[in-house]
């Protein structure tokens, strides 16, 4: 039997090259722009190139799709995996026309040695041949920097089944889950249930089952109504999360020791803050699940990291890992850590009890609101000690928050969310932080890009907590970029000196530089009124500046974002452009609006009125100027502009109407506090 | 059985009166390009042209749409054809991860339909009741208006 070149590369008769994926479509694009990294590094058409759905039977680990890192890291194993294959034709091509394999070039699916062509399926036999060594061969770029269209829209955009909520296999059930009414809340007692009722019970997890969708929510409203709760108050007080998120237990993350006493001068210091935000996609998460006879279980998931929920799936279900298939599906974009892995837990605690039909168990959206993990609150303490001009001597930060990751098997447990309602119940740890090496979590970019002659920064993260928080996109980002960018701000003014200028004089990096003038030449800086935020992201990502221009009179509104981004080489320049915007407007959204809710019991936002989000009719222009480097190499678009747009946004409140916000979200009413 | 025309075709739907037109849609009648978002018509996801109104799937019941005319994401266009507004969401690339843009057409050809010829401010105004949270927003404008630009054009 003969090994396959490469497991995730396969060639059809027709000449089609399907690639297993390692990296899962959350409506970002990556499938698009690997399937352009593939076709550049084949030298094939585009058109004959699949990326399909990652999946833990013959796709790779390459652990999450998340941070960013699509690109950066899950190219160039594609890019290799592909050049192999490539490699393995050529060489055959070569063998049956007795030349060289230097004398054979093949571009757009054709390979070619003189007048000798053949293809992709001419030569697919090669790729069950013993391999030799792969030489490196120049690719010729003839998809990567080009905006190729999305390859998932059409299916969308006609409405076919594309969506995790759209799969109907064979003999199907529909699954619900009776989720307890807070965190802390456990079934009083097991009631006197209906026949007519399928219900799946387990501890104080408590599912239904129907035959349709229509017929699982009415079940799910009869149970609902037959159980009672044993419930209390484990939950901070929301106005006070200051308060709160100091109170400790902590553990300290030091990330940068400041060298000798600072020096003399003025010091001034300002507080800042974020409370906690939702996910809140806009469908409801959902999984699909179904044992089998051979004792094997199948699940369906749009989860970012397919083998982690393996594990965690495998752990909490008393299972081989060898006996848990996890293939991926789309769902609606997630923005990070949300139900999906939850629910795929659901899924096959439900489809357990089910005899070998499948299960397909959607959230509600009032599951989705409160039950998935927030991006934890956080807080700001910064001072600065500045000198007779204004410019920055030395600088002190703490951020105080919880941890940004509770992902499946993070710490060691399951982390899934039904775990901690079983009978035997696994603990649902409070969420750690990703290594500084990894991007770390609440300090993500709390080292300012700036040139301080002295700086100590230093991270408290709270380590217990009734409150889920995980991964949002940007993690800690979002907030240290909001808290350090206003404060360079406040600077700047209390100087009587130019914010932008001001930065300038502070950075001495290049790019960062670039970036910078870009966006205030672009967005016709020295206008009064204008605000600007810029980042490094992570201090090794994209460099991205944004110029925000806001309207504050009846409402609070971002008229205009003004966005200069440099991401490298740059794949998919749409793409790009797309990424940024959508965070751009996303931010928006949590600069001005998002606050989750909860009194002392329960977490209370839980629909869109009580949780809103931007509106179009609240949505900025956004513009997006690239400064590509192509000697560079690429880094991900997904999270540079969330803490630029929300820094810039507050400093163009302060530069329209002379008021500062430091605790967002940035409301009308907020405004108006803090004009005291 | 309730008796209604779907997507220009008479049908006939077996579930329960009471039952949420979306899950007759996405259910019995196979359609599931219509979307659950919220299930209390705050978001649009489920968005249908009833009698050319663009209406809430997920709070409409069945028995309320007795002899009137539906049409969902899949009938905008005849056959395999686009409608303007699908067409024009390609072209500007005005998608990612795609979820809402069923309901965000539906507003959009509805819109048309009674208005050929909107302003952005029209646009806007016809899409405020849909949510977007990948932030395709302005895209989905500019789609729309292009859409219009396209009608006028025949």
């Amino acid at each position: 039997m003969s090994t396959p070149v490469e497991e995730r590369v396969s060639i059809s008769s027709g000449g089609v090259i399907t690639v297993i994926a390692g990296k899962v479509e959350l409506g970002q694009g990556v499938l698009t722009a690997l399937s352009q990294i593939a076709a550049d590094a084949l030298g094939a058409d585009l058109a004959q190139v699949r990326l399909v759905a990652a999946r833990t039977d013959g796709g790779p680990d390459e652990g999450l799709t998340a941070g960013s890192l699509s690109i950066q890291r899950g190219g160039p194993p594609l890019r290799e995996a592909c050049a192999r294959v490539r490699a393995a034709c050529v060489a055959e091509a070569a063998r049956r026309w007795g030349v060289s394999p230097d004398e054979v070039t093949v571009r757009r699916g054709e390979f070619r040695s003189g007048d000798l062509t053949a293809t992709y399926a001419d030569l697919a036999k090669a790729l069950e041949l013993p391999m030799e060594d792969v030489r490196a061969v120049q690719e010729e770029r003839d998809y990567v920097g080009t905006s190729v269209p999305r390859v998932d829209l059409p299916d969308k955009v006609a409405g076919r089944p594309r969506f995790i909520h759209d799969l109907r296999l064979p003999d199907q059930l529909y699954g619900r889950v009776l989720r307890p009414p807070s965190p802390a809340a456990r079934l009083a007692r097991p009631a006197p249930l209906p026949q007519d009722l399928r219900v799946v019970r387990d501890g104080s997890f408590l599912g239904v089952l129907a035959e349709t969708e229509a017929e699982a929510d009415r079940a799910l409203g009869r149970l609902r109504r037959l159980t009672e709760w044993d419930d209390h108050d484990t939950l901070p007080d929301e106005r006070d999360l200051r308060t709160y998120l100091r109170a400790g237990p902590h553990e300290t993350v030091p990330v940068c020791e400041a060298t000798g006493e600072p020096p003399e001068g003025e010091v001034v210091g300002a507080t800042y803050s974020r409370p906690f935000l939702a996910h809140a996609s806009m469908a409801p998460s959902a999984a699909a699940a179904r044992w089998n006879p051979d004792g094997t279980v199948e699940v369906w998931t749009h989860s970012q990291g397919l083998f982690l929920l393996r594990r965690a799936l495998a752990d909490v279900l008393g299972l081989d890992l060898g006996r848990v298939v996890v293939r991926h599906v789309e769902g609606a974009g997630c923005y990070g850590h949300n139900g999906a892995d939850d629910v795929a837990l659901d899924a096959a605690l439900l489809a357990r009890e089910c005899g070998g039909r499948p299960v397909l168990v959607r959230w509600s959206r009032a599951d989705e609101l409160t039950w998935s993990p927030f991006g934890s609150a956080m807080s700001v303490d910064v001072s600065a000690v500045v000198d007779a001009a204004g410019s920055v001597r030395s600088w002190e930060y703490d951020v105080w928050s919880q941890g940004h990751i509770s992902r499946p098997t993070y710490g060691g447990e399951p982390n899934l969310l039904a775990g901690a309602h079983l009978e035997r119940p696994w603990t649902y740890r409070a969420a750690t932080d990703p290594p500084p090496q990894a991007g770390a979590g609440m300090t993500r970019n709390a080292e300012p890009i700036y040139d301080f002659p002295r700086a100590r920064i230093t991270g408290h993260r709270l380590t217990r907590t009734p409150i889920r928080s995980s991964a949002l996109r940007s993690l800690g980002a979002f907030m240290n970029v909001f808290a350090i960018e206003s404060f360079m701000d406040e600077l700047a003014l209390a100087a009587g000196r130019d914010p932008l200028a001001y930065r300038l004089d502070h950075l001495s990096d290049p790019r960062g530089r670039e970036v910078l003038r870009r966006a205030a030449d672009a967005a016709g800086w020295g206008r009064p009124g204008l605000g600007i935020g810029f980042a490094q992201y992570k201090g090794y990502g994209a460099y991205c500046a944004a110029v925000a221009e806001v309207e504050a009179e009846e409402e609070l509104r971002v008229r205009r974002l003004t966005i200069a981004v440099d991401v490298g080489l740059v794949v998919n320049p749409d793409g790009v452009r797309n990424q940024i915007e959508g965070g751009a407007i996303q931010a928006t959204s949590w600069t001005l609006k998002e606050q989750v809710r909860f009194d002392r019991r329960a977490i209370t936002s839980r629909d869109w009125e009580s949780y809103p989000i931007l509106r179009f009719s609240e949505t900025p222009e956004v513009v997006v100027e690239l400064v590509e480097d192509p000697a560079q190499p690429s880094v991900g678009a997904g999270e540079a502009a969330q803490g630029p747009v929300a820094a810039a946004i507050a400093n163009a409140v302060a530069a329209s109407v002379e008021v500062r916000v430091r605790d967002l979200p940035i409301t009308r009413d907020a405004v108006i506090r803090a004009m005291g | 059985m309730t008796r209604l025309n779907l997507n220009g075709t008479p049908v006939e739907a077996a579930a329960d009166p009471g039952t949420p037109l979306l899950d007759v849609l996405r259910g019995e009648m196979g359609l599931v390009g219509t979307r659950f978002g919220c299930g209390a018509e705050a978001c649009g996801a489920c968005f249908v042209l009833l009698d050319g109104a663009a209406v809430a799937s997920c709070t409409t019941p069945l028995s309320a749409v007795e002899g009137r005319d539906v049409v969902t994401v899949e009938g905008l266009a005849p056959g395999d054809e686009l409608h303007p507004v699908q067409q024009a969401i390609l072209d500007e690339q005005a998608g990612q991860c795609g979820y809402c843009l069923s309901g965000i057409m539906v507003s959009a050809a509805g819109l048309l339909a009674r208005d050929p010829h909107p302003d952005e401010a029209a646009v806007i105004a016809a899409l405020d009741r849909n949510l977007c949270r990948c932030g395709v927003q302005r895209r989905v404008v500019r789609a729309v208006l292009r859409a219009a630009g396209a009608e006028v054009a025949r």
